[in-house]
């Protein structure tokens, strides 16, 4: 059974449907990507995964369990967590209460403290800009505050919505690392990438998504070999 | 000399109290963005309530010491006020969250209103005193007096100032309180429930509401259905003064306004030649609200408005 299964999945806001009945699915220790223009709905697919928006019909089992009726605030302690797009961060907390935001579904002070201590391992620059206000950070990274804050969330399925939008090709492949890193932790994750290439190569299978429906799937590896995928979204 | 020292004294103790309850309004903004206009309501219902119990326990025959019978009011009005809040949110705001901005600003003067009218009914349109039975001793220092009351309500204001200070920045609570200030949706994601904060956040504010309602009455020795306008308007300028959503602004912005307002009262004579009596205190509060709303609308500690973008 998969970790996340999703069937015919269908969202409109108001009038306009911006999901139009999509399946998928990820398997435990997974990760994969979506990957579609702007606009294609794969924000409004991850939203749709954590509560934040209702769907319109469809399925949605994590963990083995439909979570339909699930409050947005009850999926972490599920521990389906998400990264948002623009990454979410609490400009005017500090880069650690930023992070231990992440833990505050979780009770076990003590252990909170050492993983507290790894991220700062970790992310050393986190840790000397630690009682720093987080927006005062740059884009790079407010992101590994981000990633730092969904680890202490000890997620089952970790979402990341574009985590590298609006930086830098030099931060870009760090972040990529830092996903390489997350997932060789045993998080299964889904990441959704402008950035197809490097997406498509950090992960083991992926989606294509265009104006609400899945086009494509499969292997990673067969996707950036794939015709269609290289013409429009590989830049060839 | 002793009548500007004097007038200091008064202020402290005005300003403290503004500051108490200008923290309800500034929290509840902080949190939704709404100015809860009824927040003066509750401050009234905070003395109401304690005076009732008071001037049943002293009708009683109770023989108590002064201090204790009041207590025993003020236990009975925090949660008393608190629920109040809590139901204010409840059946008023909630369903509004989204609303234009007019609908919940249209719904916070319906329920001050309300909220009078319903005062009117359980205690009547006439001042009702409180029984005199705290200590009025008075202290004089260079040549200025103060009550021991009035002292205690200053070193209460602070300590319960200092202690929400303490609670916002330093506890898991007042991080997801401000969390869900800044980003309500993110903080979600988190796991905090943002109803539960806002609930929270209404419950604390009408609580130090409920404290200032009965410092109120007792430094006036009477309470009145109407009394929470005028207050609310003026702890309202006091937030503002501050810069509206932050909570140190509150406080400064409270004391600075009593200090103002007693010093305008103390000085408004001589100033107009005996023109304007010290019967024009309450214009201050409102000159002041003018002058921040034209010079600098985000307030002394408030962030620059192109900030909130
Ligand atoms: N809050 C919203 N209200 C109305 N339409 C929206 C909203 N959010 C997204 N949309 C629309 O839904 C479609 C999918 O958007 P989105 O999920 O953000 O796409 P992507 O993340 O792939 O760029 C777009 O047409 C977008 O305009
Ligand atoms: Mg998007």
């Amino acid at each position: 059974m998969s970790l996340l299964d999703v069937k015919n999945l269908q969202v409109a806001y108001g009038g306009i449907q911006a999901v139009k009945g999509i399946d998928f699915h990820i398997d435990q220790g997974e990760l994969v990507t979506l990957i579609g223009a702007n606009g294609a709905g794969k924000t409004t697919t991850l939203k749709t995964l954590v509560g934040m928006v209702k769907k319109a019909s469809g399925a949605i089992s994590f963990d083995g369990q439909d979570t339909a009726g699930i409050h947005s605030h009850d999926f972490v302690r599920r521990g389906l967590v998400m990264v948002p797009e623009g990454r979410g961060i609490f400009a005017k907390l500090t880069v650690e209460e930023n992070l231990l935001m992440g833990a505050y579904a979780r009770d076990d002070k003590a252990q909170i403290q050492v993983e507290l201590a790894r991220i700062y391992e970790l992310f050393p620059r986190l840790k000397e800009r630690f009682k720093q206000l987080a927006g005062t950070l740059s884009g790079g990274e407010q992101q590994m505050v981000a990633m730092g804050r969904a680890m202490l969330s000890r997620p089952k399925l970790l979402l990341l919505d574009e985590p590298s939008m609006g930086l830098a090709p030099i931060i870009v492949q760090k972040i990529f690392e830092i996903i390489r890193m997350v997932a060789a932790e045993g998080v299964t994750m889904l990441l959704v990438e402008q950035n197809a290439r490097l997406a498509l190569e950090v992960s083991q299978r992926g989606y294509v998504m265009e104006s609400g429906k899945i086009t494509l799937g499969g292997n990673a590896r067969e996707l950036l070999d794939d015709e269609r995928v290289r013409n429009a979204y590989l830049g060839e | 000399m002793d009548i500007f020292l004097q007038q200091i004294l008064n202020g402290l103790v005005l300003g403290s109290i503004y500051a108490l309850i200008a923290l309800g309004y500034t929290m509840v903004y902080g949190i939704m963005g709404l100015i809860n206009f009824a927040h003066g309501e509750v401050v009234m219902l905070g003395a109401m309530v304690t005076i009732t119990i008071v001037n049943a326990l002293v009708n009683a025959g109770v023989s108590l010491p002064g201090p204790v019978i009041l207590a025993i009011g003020l236990f009975v009005a925090i949660p008393a006020c608190m629920l109040v809040g809590f139901t204010i949110e409840r059946i008023a705001y909630r369903p509004l969250r989204g609303a234009p901005r007019l609908a919940p600003l249209i719904t916070a003067i319906g329920l001050s209103i309300s909220l009078q009218q319903i005062a009117i009914l359980i205690w009547g349109r006439n001042y009702i005193p409180f029984p005199p039975i705290l200590n009025q001793d008075v202290v004089t220092f260079f040549g200025a007096s103060i009550t021991k009351l009035q002292i205690f309500i200053i070193v209460l204001c602070l300590l319960i100032m200092t202690g929400l200070l303490v609670m916002v920045e330093k506890t898991k609570l007042g991080r997801a309180m401000r969390a869900t200030s800044q980003n309500p949706s993110v903080a979600s994601l988190m796991g905090v429930n943002v109803n539960s904060i806002i609930s929270a956040t209404f419950v604390i504010g009408s609580g130090l509401g409920a404290v200032a309602g009965v410092m109120v009455a007792t430094n006036y020795d009477q309470a009145h259905y109407y009394m929470g306008y005028l207050i609310g308007m003026k702890a309202f300028t006091a937030a503002v003064l501050g810069g509206i959503g932050n909570l140190g602004g509150a406080v400064l912005g409270g004391i600075l306004l009593g200090i103002i307002e007693s010093l305008g009262a103390g000085y408004i004579g001589d100033l107009t030649g005996g023109f304007l009596g010290s019967n024009y205190q309450d214009v201050f509060a409102f000159v002041v609200l003018i002058l921040v709303l034209i010079f600098r609308p985000s307030g002394l500690l408030g962030e620059k408005l192109a900030d909130r973008a």
